[in-house]
């Protein structure tokens, strides 16, 4: 839903043209938007034959999209069956070019790995001398993959730190005694999770009762959009992150701003990355086909994709640049800081926040993430 | 043994809050023969109106203890409300009918209120965490609680004692033990089934939504909390022994357990354990720890 | 001479139908028959069970084993025949439907219904702690071959239209026939008495077993042909919700005809797709209303309301 109003506004935006410059032309090469809604929640199985609707029932030009990795590894084949581009939006497996090569489908957010890469990163730049850690993650690929990736960097980094507990949680499960008396037990010097929405608040205001967060230090790779919502719950000093430079880590820019006071008034909420990640996607769609229409003609999908491929873009959290995977895969600097509650103002806020060049965290191109890290990072770029 | 002692209270922590949230729905089942999927639908109403309601009570600064008796009233006037609602307008036509399709139907009442809550509520996810501190912390050796989890075990003793106690001492108690023996005989002794119904779904309405209820300060109230804890619930109940109500204190005891101990000590099997330990007790015993086979009739 | 059975007709009828529409329709349409006509497979054997007063609440275990048996055969194996791997999921499906029945056909109604749920919920948990498998999120399925030839993406498609529509009549003539024996014809007696059926010298138990084993073969097919039209799967085709769906497709399409679980299934396709299309907020309430009016007014499923209108006209 957050992604389906970040679509609509610079949607809106793009038609009547009033995207702040360089992007305030009317329209994507000269023609306005349609933006055609479809739910997600329906099953993989489901999302193919409603994409294939999309494609040929209702004859739209691309789709924009898809939050959940599944979706984007059943949809993907079929987009370049069915000729049609596609960007996805979010869906963090990074399996998606790792396995396959795809023509028409491209995705305008980095993947999952940079945002373990970052949290060893800072972590131990502020704590060198950690000694264990643990996770508690959702039993899930998603879960799965943000632990392992956490896990393997700190100990790319610093070989003798030890996983001592690694929870695994079902989805949507809200209760979590037993973990925090397990992890109360085994006191990690650290506690890694990439938790969020619903079980992610949950998780606080449960572990912050009984004082979890006041021996162990927090890692919250995804938890950042629940501080608007959680205030003072959410403990200070917890290291947190926004799956990239979005939200509060979105870079201050004319761009970044418009977005942000948009999304604000018309919502009342600050968006989420799920919003910044959508915007994005659409935006990329215009600058895209912009570049590619010659002399007003509307373009072909290949020629959009293949005007897409290698771009480097402004938009409204960070720079997009579409260098990995022959250019179908973005990459962005990643954010992370330490939490603060502000309590004159009665908001939240981040501290320390620092960025990490995107060929800092992520696997160059053609290698994949966990090879990388295991690797120690060969090739990072970090100045 | 610090493990063992932890292990014994978060299970028993976690028991509680199960049976908080499955006892209604034996109690529809014994009394009616309606296996209710719609109960987790129940469990999400009483979430949602209680975090809302506590959200408003904050913000208005009221006393932040009365916030606990607002988890009740929400829970009452949701069981009540929707329970008249579904009884009155679905299942008093479905009495008779298979009890498979008597589940089908209140899984579309699942499927017409999961849209209705997000209607309502939207997608944002609601936390509503003042009460869950409200009661403080007891230690216990090394064990540190929240003495809100503590009153939850209170709260679950409290039912399923009033149940037992309603059930098997009292007049109207004994009524409905009738009504579960033999609803003919006991209509032709007098006793007025369809009001025996109401008052029991309506009873089990509440206790679903108080479930939702008491558990909303504790977690952030979101999209899809309905849908897993049907499946908690069915686990409890058919673990016990379908109807029986000693049965669903002994299931969530057991699930309880069993999950507390495999977090501690084998974690990656927290997924299975639930449905791991549904399905040999129904192997070993295919009508639950305190259930009783049915007759067969010719 | 005897006059040809009606439904016999009907399914030979429809079969040159289908077929000949396969060559027209757009991929969406075709896209979504198949995964209708796969689904109508499962509810056509829990119709059969159906008729016995059982209903199997976890036959999406079945499903999501045929399923994950031709990803896992074609993507470690090799093999990609599109003939060869849907047999190898009716085969682990009716494997696992033989062993599991011995002790299924000792449990009767809601406990029939709890234990099979169990049965696919462990499942579930087994596919999502395998990340070998892609945990939650699944793998895709390698794109099917005929006789070792990778056919274009057009001729893949339709020969696995024509393949599902080609199951679907063949599985539904065999059912038909099945009903007719004395063994078909017993189910019905079980469920208004069993005790009576046992005194005139049938074991119940090895009814209900047979009709076990053949829900789970037809479900087993039908998640291997699902798994190859989709081209990906994931747990959650083991889920409670899935099985949840194909009950709802059961009583939504009555059990008066081999014929009804297609026609429900395709029903049940078509209000989703354009609920959401139209209505992308409330699709699942649309589904829930349809689903109650269908057992308030119609208790023979949609079956019985078409019966009911060729009455009278």
């Amino acid at each position: 839903m957050p992604a389906k109003n970040g679509a609509e506004i610079v949607a809106e935006a793009i038609n009547n043209g009033t995207l702040p410059t360089p992007y305030n032309t009317k329209g994507v090469a000269g023609r306005s938007l349609e933006l055609v809604v479809v739910d997600e929640s329906t099953g993989t199985a489901k999302q193919v034959t409603e994409f294939r609707a999309l494609a040929e029932r209702r004859e739209v030009d691309a789709v924009v999209g898809y939050l959940v990795a599944g979706s984007c590894l059943a949809v993907a084949p079929v987009a370049d069956e069915l000729k049609m581009l596609t960007f996805f939006s979010t869906c963090s497996t990074p399996r998606i070019f790792e396995e396959n090569d795809f023509k028409y489908v491209y995705r305008t957010s980095a993947h999952l790995t940079p945002d373990g890469v970052t949290a060893a990163r800072y972590l131990l730049k502020r704590m060198p001398n950690v000694k264990t850690i643990a996770g508690l993650n959702w039993n899930m690929a998603y879960g799965q993959d943000a632990w392992r990736d956490f896990r393997m960097s700190v100990q790319a980094l610093k070989p003798d730190v030890e996983a001592i507990n690694e929870q695994f949680t079902t989805f949507g499960g809200g209760q979590y005694g037993a973990e925090i008396s397990a992890l109360l037990t085994k006191r990690p010097t650290v506690l890694h999770t990439a938790f969020a929405g619903g079980d992610f608040e949950a998780f606080v205001v449960q572990m912050t009762a009984r004082g979890l967060h006041q021996n162990i230090q927090m890692v919250m790779t995804a938890g950042a959009g629940s501080m608007f919502r959680l205030l003072d719950k959410l403990p200070d000093g917890a290291i947190i992150e926004d799956r990239g430079p979005y939200s509060v880590f979105a870079r201050p820019t004319p761009l970044g701003n418009w977005f942000r006071t948009t999304y604000e008034q018309r919502h009342g909420i600050t968006p989420p990355y799920t919003a910044y990640h959508m915007g994005q996607a659409v935006l990329a769609f215009k600058i895209a086909a912009d570049k590619a229409s010659k002399g007003g003609a509307k373009p072909a999908p290949e020629e959009i994709g293949r005007a897409l491929e290698q771009l480097k873009f402004d938009a409204f959290g960070t720079t997009v640049h579409m260098s990995r995977s022959r250019g179908h895969q973005a990459v962005t600097e990643s954010a992370i800081g330490v939490y603060k509650f502000d309590k004159a103002k009665n908001a939240p806020t981040v501290v320390d926040v620092t960025y990490y060049p995107a060929d800092c965290v992520n696997p160059p191109d053609g290698m994949k993430g966990e090879a990388w890290i295991k690797g120690g990072f060969k090739g990072a770029r970090c100045d | 043994m610090a493990t063992l002692a932890f292990i014994v209270a978060d299970g028993i922590i976690y028991a509680s809050w199960l049976l908080i949230v499955a006892v209604g729905m034996t109690l529809v089942y014994g009394v009616m023969r309606v296996l209710n999927v719609a109960h987790g639908s129940l469990y999400a109403l009483g979430a949602y109106t209680a975090a809302t309601m506590v959200g408003a009570w904050f913000q208005r600064g009221y006393a932040p203890l009365g916030s606990l008796a607002l988890l009740l009233a929400a829970a009452l006037v949701v069981g009540l409300v929707m329970g008249l609602i579904l009884e009155l307008g679905l299942l008093r036509f479905l009495h008779g009918r298979d009890e498979v399709v008597v589940v089908l139907a209140t899984y579309a009442t699942f499927l017409i209120l999961e849209d209705v809550i997000q209607l309502i509520w939207g997608v944002e996810a609601r936390p509503a965490p003042q009460p869950y501190s409200l009661l403080g912390t007891t230690s216990v050796g090394p064990l540190l609680l929240n003495n809100y989890d503590l009153a939850l075990i209170a709260l679950a003793l409290l039912i399923g004692g009033l149940s037992w106690w309603g059930l098997t001492r009292t007049i109207s108690g004994k009524l409905l033990l009738a009504v579960i023996f033999d609803r003919e005989m006991a209509e032709a002794c007098g006793i007025n089934v369809r009001r025996v119904f109401l008052v029991t779904f309506l009873i089990g309405s509440v206790l679903g939504a108080l479930g939702g209820a008491s558990t909303a300060p504790m977690i952030s109230v979101s999209r899809g909390l309905g849908v897993d804890v049907i499946v908690l619930a069915f686990a409890v109940v058919v673990v016990g022994g379908l109807g029986s109500i000693p049965g669903a204190l002994l299931g969530a005891t057991v699930i309880g357990l069993s999950r507390a101990a495999a977090v501690h000590l084998l974690p990656q099997a927290e997924v299975f354990a639930i449905y791991l330990i549904m399905t040999l007790v129904l192997i070993v015993r295919p009508y639950g720890l305190l259930g009783h086979e049915r007759l067969r009739k010719v | 001479m005897r006059a040809p059975d009606r439904t016999v007709v009907a399914l030979v009828m429809a079969f040159v139908v289908l077929v000949a529409a396969g060559f027209f329709l757009p991929s969406w349409a075709v896209s979504l028959l198949v995964v209708s006509l796969a689904r109508g497979i499962v509810a056509l054997g829990l119709m059969v069970q159906f008729r016995s007063g059982l209903v199997s609440f976890g036959q999406a275990l079945f499903f999501a084993v045929g399923g994950y048996a031709v990803g896992l055969i074609a993507l470690k194996l090799r093999v990609t025949d599109v003939i060869l791997l849907p047999l190898v999921g009716v085969a682990a499906a009716t494997l696992l439907g033989v062993a599991l029945g011995f002790l299924m056909r000792r449990y009767r109604e809601i406990f029939f219904a709890m234990l099979s749920l169990g049965f696919s919920m462990l499942f579930y948990g087994l596919l999502v702690k395998t990340e070998t498998l892609g945990s939650t999120d699944g793998f895709n399925v390698p794109t099917p071959t005929v006789f070792g030839l990778r056919l274009s993406v057009l001729a893949t498609r339709t020969l696995l239209y024509d393949l599902t529509v080609a199951s679907a009549v063949g599985v539904a003539l065999g059912v038909h026939w099945y009903l007719g024996t004395i063994l078909g014809r017993l189910d019905t007696a079980l469920r208004d008495n069993e005790v009576r059926v046992e005194y005139l010298g049938y074991a119940p138990a090895r009814v209900i077993h047979v009709q076990y084993v053949l829900g789970a073969a037809l479900a087993g097919g039908a998640g291997a042909l699902t798994a190859l039209a989709v081209g990906h799967i994931d747990p959650s085709m083991a889920y409670w919700t899935t099985s949840g769906e194909l009950v709802f497709v059961t009583i939504l399409s009555g059990t008066g005809s081999v014929i009804a679980p297609f026609l429900g299934s395709l029903v049940f396709g078509l209000i989703q797709t354009f609920a959401l299309q139209y209505a992308p907020s409330i699709w699942q309430m649309i589904l829930g209303v349809a689903l109650l009016a269908i057992i308030l007014y119609f208790p023979g499923g949609l079956w019985s309301a078409l019966e009911r209108s060729r009455v009278r006209a």
